[in-house]
């Protein structure tokens, strides 16, 4: 899947004051931002990035309503048709005493289902090497790389992004694959959000 | 477009100290990369030795039978199913901190969650081992499961309060488990890419799952957090309704009542939170965490411990004016001969428990005394003696005198393998507690900067210029994220 090697510019800040003018301005300049790292989830910048919002939250709720049919129609199954018990005279079709197991099972699909969804999305898993841009993301630095054509002037974005406020700027190469992640699809073009 | 929450300047900071992130990541991390104290040594080997014992007296349970137990004809459930629904009880601070605590948007839970859930895990582990063992033939325990088998197949009973048992408490389990490490996937990501040795790298590499900190794998996060959050707030809920049901779904008299799933939730609560208390002195003490844990924690949590004990007393009293007002004699016995009275048999633990989670508590009204870290620490271990012995109180002064006076047999008290048990579970809960301190970082290092510049001290000051603007113009640069 590997499909050759790609250049980026990589440039860190250190405060999110510098960061997020910097990052529209970027986009405005019409360089594509590959990704910005950062070491806690600063809110907004996922909007200043113009990346679309999550579905994630709906994949739950699909877990959690698989969770519940699941529940309520294996029960009733067990005890209404395969085994029918006589409890003292009771209805069959208990469904007050099945809630409880029912709403445990919702919550556990729905939890599962979502982790396994984010890690599979996020391609997260013991072993999995990705490329890190910088060791210090996860720890005081936002580190932003922008992806690099045969057109881009290496010097001049990182001039640019220099005036910007980054504090390191370097040049970087880094294999291409799902390992570097791909957001160009996650992504909109300044030109294409509203109020431009 | 760091002060995206405004705090006012008269709340307390949550982080002491001008820190900056940096200094955060070096703060939490730093017990992680130096080498164990002594005095972690010998905790350590203290727990390894009380879980050792209980490895032993479990072993002696499983080869003679459960009469290695003193349970006798009416009391089926003694110290093990009290031990149970303590650790059960103990294991609901974690989830509800986390979760609940950040559906409601508290800042301060950012200092303890970590630990908290890591708490909550290991107490479940504990109480779970109660019920498995207390099955006598533990290699017939996957008949718990419904799974299709050869005896008809026979299922299990859906309608039984013990297999909602099953489900809750291993839901839970999961559940709490996968909200812990998912929140950790990122502080361990911080530790790898710090770490020097080829052995760490390793290891923290495996453990971190390849995080990179990327803004979308951000955003997921958070929308993973929040939906876990809502999932674990009515899950934290229903797990000791479900248990309370255990009990409140029977006919003996004590048990048959509908209070029990508030009642027991609020206990659960107040129980968990003082064992937060007792670990998190120690954990602030032991890894100089002062500046994240502070008396502000502390004291949040001793509001909490003064809610939910005083909701405990009111049921307590409730429970003993129904049993007066119902006129039911069997329960009149229960809650008046042999819980009231006290120079029946066990009319000692009744009013013990009274001391302990209804009047002691109320010291906490008291600002002073809610921010003393010595009355702190003793009180946590009180309430939790406390609520030790509610649980004893409901399972043996209910059963010790039942419906044929011939079968009130003997005086029950332990044997020295049920008391073994319950310490093994102590080795088993602070080992992993002991493992966790050392290798993981006790404090959530990415919460902790997301509120830094919001609520720390040395961010506070910048904040009175703020204060002093023209509010709408804050609104517009700082909260839509408008340049």
């Amino acid at each position: 899947m590997a499909g050759g090697i790609k250049k980026f510019v990589v440039a860190c800040f250190d405060d999110e004051k510098t960061l997020f003018p910097a990052v529209k301005n970027v986009r405005k300049q019409g360089y594509k931002i590959h990704d910005v790292y950062t070491p806690f989830p600063v809110h907004g910048l996922d909007h200043a990035m113009g990346i679309r919002e999550t579905s994630l939250h709906t994949a739950g709720f699909i877990y959690a309503i698989t969770g519940t049919t699941t529940a309520l129609t294996f029960i009733s199954w067990v005890l209404t048709k395969d085994w029918p018990l006589n409890i003292g005279g009771k209805p069959h079709f208990a469904l007050p005493a099945w809630i409880p197991i029912t709403f445990e099972l919702t919550v556990l699909f729905s939890a599962v289902g979502m982790v396994l969804t984010f890690c599979y999305l996020c391609n997260l898993a013991p072993f999995v090497k990705k490329h890190h841009f910088h060791p210090r993301a996860t720890d005081d630095l936002f580190v932003m790389a922008i992806e690099c054509t045969d057109k881009t002037n290496d010097a001049e974005v990182e001039g640019f992004l220099k005036s910007a406020g980054a504090v390191e700027t370097k040049i970087e190469s880094a294999e291409t694959g799902w390992w570097i992640g791909r957001y160009d699809r996650e992504q909109k073009l300044y030109k294409e959000e509203k109020g431009y | 477009m760091s002060l995206l929450k405004y705090e006012s300047q008269l709340r307390e900071p949550l982080v002491d100290g001008d820190k900056d992130y940096h200094q955060v990541t070096e703060d939490i991390v730093r017990p992680i990369e130096a080498k164990p104290s002594r005095l972690w040594y010998i905790g350590f080997w203290i727990s390894v030795g009380l879980l050792l014992f209980g490895v032993y007296s479990i072993y002696r349970e499983v080869t003679y039978g459960v009469g290695q137990w003193n349970l006798n004809k009416t009391i089926g459930w003694g110290w093990d199913i009290t031990n149970f629904v303590w650790w059960v009880g103990i294991g609901h601070a974690g989830t509800l901190i986390s979760a609940i605590l950040l559906l409601f948007r508290q800042g301060w839970r950012t200092g303890v969650n970590r630990a908290a859930e890591a708490m909550t895990i290991f107490a479940v582990m504990c109480a779970g081992q109660f019920p498995i063992w207390h099955m006598g033939r533990v290699w017939m325990a996957f008949f718990v499961l419904p799974y299709p088998n050869t005896r008809g197949p026979l299922w299990v009973n859906f309608n039984s309060p013990l297999l909602w048992d099953v489900f809750a408490i291993s839901t839970y389990f999961t559940v709490s488990l996968l909200f812990w490490y998912s929140g950790l996937i990122p502080d361990l990501a911080t530790v790898r890419d710090r770490a020097k040795t080829k052995f760490r790298k390793l290891m923290y590499g495996v453990a971190s799952f390849g995080w990179t900190g990327s803004t979308k794998h951000w955003q997921r996060h958070e929308s993973l957090s929040l939906v876990l959050a809502g999932l674990s707030t009515p899950l934290v809920l229903s797990v000791h309704t479900i248990v309370s049901f255990d009990f409140a779904t029977s006919i003996v008299p004590g048990w048959h009542t509908t209070i029990f799933p508030p009642y027991f939730v609020a206990g659960a609560i107040f129980s968990g939170f003082a064992m937060v208390q007792t670990l998190m002195i120690i954990v602030r003490k032991v890894f100089n965490m002062q500046d994240y844990i502070t008396l502000g924690h502390i004291e949040a949590m001793n509001k909490v411990i003064v809610l939910t004990g005083s909701i405990v007393g009111c049921a307590y009293l409730t429970e003993l004016f129904i049993a007066w007002y119902g006129q039911n004699p069997y329960e009149l016995w229960a809650f008046f001969e042999n819980r009231g009275n006290l120079f029946s048999p066990y009319g000692w633990s009744y009013y013990l428990m009274m001391f302990c989670n209804v009047v002691s508590p109320q010291l906490f009204w008291s600002r002073k005394l809610r921010r003393n870290i010595t009355v702190t620490f003793f009180m946590s271990i009180i309430v939790n003696i406390g609520m030790w012995f509610e649980r004893f109180v409901i399972i043996v002064t209910s059963t010790y005198r039942d419906f044929l006076p011939s079968s009130w047999s003997t005086y029950y008290s332990p044997t020295i393998w049920e008391i073994g048990f319950y310490l093994g579970t102590f080795g088993l809960f602070f080992t992993c507690f002991f493992l966790f301190a050392k290798y993981m970082p006790v404090i959530a290092i990415a919460e902790i900067k997301s509120i830094l510049k919001t609520t720390g001290e040395g961010y506070k000051a910048k904040m009175t210029d703020v204060e002093k603007a023209d509010a709408e113009k804050f609104y517009i640069e700082e909260v839509t994220h408008a340049h």
